[in-house]
């Protein structure tokens, strides 16, 4: 069960996805560089040459280590090569939230969520 | 299905001393557990309801983010062209504090707290107040606005989830502990409480029996005694009438008279 104290510093979304789409979600706002020291993004672009693993690092890095992200929003087709990584991924805070990219149309079969929903009703 | 393993065992019951004082405990336990199993199955069915309720939002929303998505994106490519070039580097560099965050609310849903997420926009920084000054900025004021609103949708639907995964969670709770107490609590307990009440027959008989035995006791020992006691009078009357029969002879009766000759 999450507690009060675990989302009331929460206040910032996280990006994963193409350049596009990071383009567009800082275009509205939602970029986030924290002060100096260890001066972290909170945003990663991903295109066809970078590793899976800083994928997961990243993933890992918004989920579990910061705890000021509320939301990490995630590219569908990234998402799909992180997916055990996803699907395992049951906190409720952050949520993670599969979005659709201009290249790859949104296929709701594959999201995380969905596949839970289903399978709770048993379809 | 563990009810149905529950089942297959022995009922179980709690060791206890088998008193009157533990059987008026023991009913109100069961009392208990029966007001406690209605009102969460109660819960569960309301958790259940808002579970569906949003489920089918979840829905709803995950398409209309489709569209917005879309069309967020055509207006994305609509800056590339106006602007002439890739702008995403730029954008990039010079992201340095989010204008658009989420504050969290609470709502409670039968006692249980979801969270709610809502986007709000702080004032004054702007990030981005140099992109597009030599030409598209009415397109990169486009994009940000139809971005913005993606985003907002985007938000309402992580709150959804995030309530879909708690209420999952809490939903499983209660129906766990619904079945405890069908299954478990309430069979043992009532099987307490027919082992006391036949532990507490078993001495009532007992008892009974007892105090039969002893009146039966009482009852012989007084008709031994009585039995003694007429025997004596019986004695004393016969030794009585043995005597006055010596005393007392018939003059006219049995005494054989000589024969009177003349």
């Amino acid at each position: 069960m999450a507690t009060t104290a675990a989302f009331k510093d929460r206040q910032f979304i996280a990006v994963i996805g193409d350049e596009d789409s990071v383009t567009g979600l800082l275009l509205a706002g939602v970029g986030h560089v924290t002060s100096p020291p260890d001066s972290q993004k909170n945003f990663l672009v991903v295109d066809q040459k970078t590793e899976t693993s800083a994928i997961e690092h990243a993933f890992d890095r918004f989920t579990t280590e910061r705890k000021d992200i509320a939301i990490v929003l995630i590219n569908q087709h990234i998402a799909d090569r992180i997916r055990h990584r996803v699907d395992t991924y049951t906190a409720a805070f952050p949520s993670v939230l599969e979005i659709p990219s201009k290249d790859h149309p949104y296929d709701p079969e594959k999201d995380s969520v969905l596949k839970r929903v289903r399978r709770l009703f048993g379809e | 299905m563990s009810g149905s393993a529950a089942s297959k065992l022995p009922p179980a019951r709690e060791s206890v001393f088998p008193t009157r004082q533990m059987l008026g405990q023991m009913k109100s336990k069961l009392k208990g557990a029966q007001t406690g199993h209605d009102l969460l199955k109660r819960k569960s069915e309301a958790l259940t309801k808002r579970f569906r309720e949003i489920t089918r939002r979840i829905d709803e929303a995950k398409r209309k983010m489709g569209r917005v998505m879309q069309i967020a994106a055509f207006s994305l490519a609509e800056v590339t062209y106006a602007v002439g070039g890739d702008i995403g580097f730029q954008i990039q560099e010079s992201a340095k504090s989010a204008r658009f965050r989420v504050r969290t609310r609470q709502e409670n849903v039968s006692g249980v707290l979801l969270p709610r997420f809502e986007a709000f926009q702080t004032d004054g920084n702007n990030d981005f107040q140099l992109t597009g000054l030599g030409k598209g900025g009415q397109q990169v004021q486009r994009c940000r606005e139809t971005y913005a609103r993606a985003v907002e949708t985007l938000v309402e639907l992580a709150s959804l989830q995030t309530a879909f995964v708690i209420l999952d969670e809490v939903i499983k709770v209660v129906n766990r502990r619904v079945n405890a107490i069908e299954y478990v609590i309430i069979p043992r307990t009532e099987n307490t409480i027919k082992y006391i009440m036949s532990e507490l027959d078993e001495l009532d008989r007992e008892e009974f029996y007892r105090l039969k035995k002893v009146s039966a006791k009482k009852e012989r020992d007084a008709q031994v005694a009585e039995k003694e006691r007429l025997d004596k009078a019986d004695d004393a009357r016969a030794a009585a009438e043995a005597d006055r029969a010596v005393e007392t002879k018939d003059v006219l009766g049995e005494g054989e008279n000589e024969d009177v000759i003349f």
